[in-house]
């Protein structure tokens, strides 16, 4: 599984850095990143699920 | 404040500066005299009175609003999910979630320029930054307004107030101490963003009444007249001036001497523009995470087994208030439409209203399932509470800490209390809803 946040449609919310912190981490204007290229570790899966179903903005996709 | 003010200008016709520099704006700050002016010229006052019909005629002030909206919005949503009101000079208003996000991400047809619904509509002379920077603001001015408060309201920036906030919670519990009944609303939840503020901001504590007054006075007193609300504003910069002059002349530690330092294109942010930005954040800092911090304990008050749960099993408390703020969502904004402008067959005029309902769309069934049940357990959970689009909340990380700390410092003084009377819960009228008079018995 990876994981990549479209800049553009990103708000800074910051659910996806709160609920899966293994996989994203913010900026310093509270902007989410995905953390080295967005491989998902296996057991971090489910949490990255949850966040990319979290994001008010829909910035988040999984493939 | 013109009486029939011409639709804004957009950058697009006026050919306004790219980014948006700072533009001159020291007449038009306000003064007694400038104020009187735009009264006068103000529409006069129309009578409305309790609403029948609220497909046709809402009022987001009306009483059976202001007691419980949900079933309105649930109705409308069904057979009317664009209503209308000819009141305020004119309103729209979007119960599904579709529509808010749509209207909330359109910044070219729907502007910011006043994102509180009242009867006048503000001056557009102070577009690009509008009045309360960057709220007010349009692209392209609005992400250089907004940039100024990101990184001092980033997750790291606010992880270091949380020992003060702590702190604070805690002084107010003790202060309690001894008693049956205490008001959650009045005693623990105003307190806490009042003096959250204040430390960054670097204004005194002991003026936190004040700041509740003119919180009070813009965001509650919608329906008052005219003169009354310009009285409030009026109050609240003759507040803020001296303190942003004082600080021109002396920098502090502090986020106004902050703001009085930054810079938009290169250029130092006008002193006029630095006393909007701090009039924004006290306006919106208060009344709105007081109202999530009442709605929360009031909820747990009212619903035992939830409150078991938490006070087992902590970990579940940040789950639990994003549903909290899912269904019990404080914040409701404006736009003005820009233009004559069709939005899914509503024929929109220039400078009517859209109440853009956060709430309204995080109780669509389209949205989320059983949106009428709070399930502290639900996740995911994509609510809207602090708005969708480029105005996403700056403070939501300020928030979301002063919220959890509030209820963690509640729950480990008091893990069992229920409502006092429930009858007695009073709710707040206008675009910010929580209780303001919440008597829960603590023994
Ligand atoms: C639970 C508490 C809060 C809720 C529900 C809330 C909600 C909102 C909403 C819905 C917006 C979007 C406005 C729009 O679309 O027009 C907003 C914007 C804003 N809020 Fe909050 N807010 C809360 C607390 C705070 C706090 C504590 C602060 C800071 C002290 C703050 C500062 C701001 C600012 C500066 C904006 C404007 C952002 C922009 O225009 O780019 N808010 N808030
Ligand atoms: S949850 Fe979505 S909007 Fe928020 S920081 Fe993450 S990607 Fe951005």
């Amino acid at each position: 599984m990876r994981v990549r946040i479209d800049p553009e449609v990103c708000q800074g919310h910051g659910r996806c850095y709160a609920l899966a912190p293994g996989v994203f981490t913010c900026d310093d204007e509270g902007y989410g990143e995905v953390i080295g290229d967005g491989t998902v570790a296996p057991g971090d899966e489910d949490a990255a699920r949850l966040a990319v179903d979290s994001c008010p903005e829909y910035a988040i996709t999984a493939e | 404040m013109p009486a029939a003010p011409e639709p804004p200008p957009t950058p697009a016709t006026t050919g306004a500066p790219a980014a948006g520099r700072p533009v001159d704006d020291s007449d038009l700050v306000p003064t007694r005299e400038r104020l009187a002016a735009a009264v006068a010229e103000a529409p006069p006052e129309e009578e409305y009175g309790p609403v029948h019909d609220f497909a046709t005629d809402f009022d987001h002030t009306d009483e059976a609003w202001v007691a419980d909206p949900y079933p309105i919005w649930d109705e409308l949503r069904e057979t009317c999910p664009i209503a209308h009101t000819e009141r305020y000079g004119g309103a729209w208003l979007p119960t599904r979630h579709a529509d808010v996000s749509a209207i909330a991400n359109d910044t070219e047809n729907f502007t910011s320029r006043s994102v509180v619904v009242s009867r006048g509509r503000p001056p557009i002379e102070l577009a690009p930054a509008g009045i309360a920077p960057p709220i007010t603001s349009d692209p392209p001015f609005h992400a250089a307004a907004r940039r100024l408060l990101l990184s001092v309201m980033s997750p790291k920036a606010v992880a270091d107030l949380e020992p003060s906030t702590r702190a604070y919670c805690r002084e107010l519990i003790a202060a309690m101490e001894g008693r049956d009944v205490v008001d959650a609303a009045v005693e623990y939840a105003q307190h806490i963003p009042v003096r959250v503020i204040a430390n960054m901001l670097g204004l005194p504590e002991s003026d936190g009444d004040r700041f509740r007054g003119f919180v009070h006075g813009i965001l509650e007193g919608v329906s008052k007249p005219l003169e009354e609300r310009v009285e409030v504003f009026l109050e609240l910069f003759e507040y803020l001036t001296p303190q942003v002059e004082a600080r021109q002349a002396e920098p502090r530690d502090d986020l106004i001497s902050m703001l009085i330092a930054s810079e938009i294109d290169g250029e130092p942010i006008t002193p006029f523009h630095v006393t909007r930005t701090v009039a924004l954040l006290l306006i919106a800092g208060i009344d709105t995470t007081w109202s999530a911090i009442g709605a929360s304990i009031w909820h747990l008050a009212d619903h035992p087994d939830d409150r078991e749960r938490i006070v087992r099993d902590p970990a579940l408390l940040p789950t639990a208030i994003e549903e909290f703020l899912r269904a019990y969502a404080p914040v409701t904004m404006a736009r003005l439409v820009r233009d004559d402008f069709e939005y899914e067959g509503c024929p929109m005029k220039a400078e009517e209203w859209v109440l853009l309902s956060f709430p309204a769309a995080n109780r669509d069934p389209e949205a989320f399932d059983r949106p009428d049940e709070v399930l502290i357990e639900r996740a995911p959970n994509r609510h809207a509470a602090f708005g969708l689009g480029a105005h996403r909340c700056a403070g939501s990380h300020l928030a979301r800490m002063e919220i959890r700390v509030a209820l963690e410092e509640w729950l480990a003084a008091f893990p069992s209390f229920r409502l006092a009377d429930p009858d007695a819960v009073r709710w707040s009228a206008g675009q910010v809803r929580g209780p303001r008079a919440l008597a829960v018995e603590v023994s």
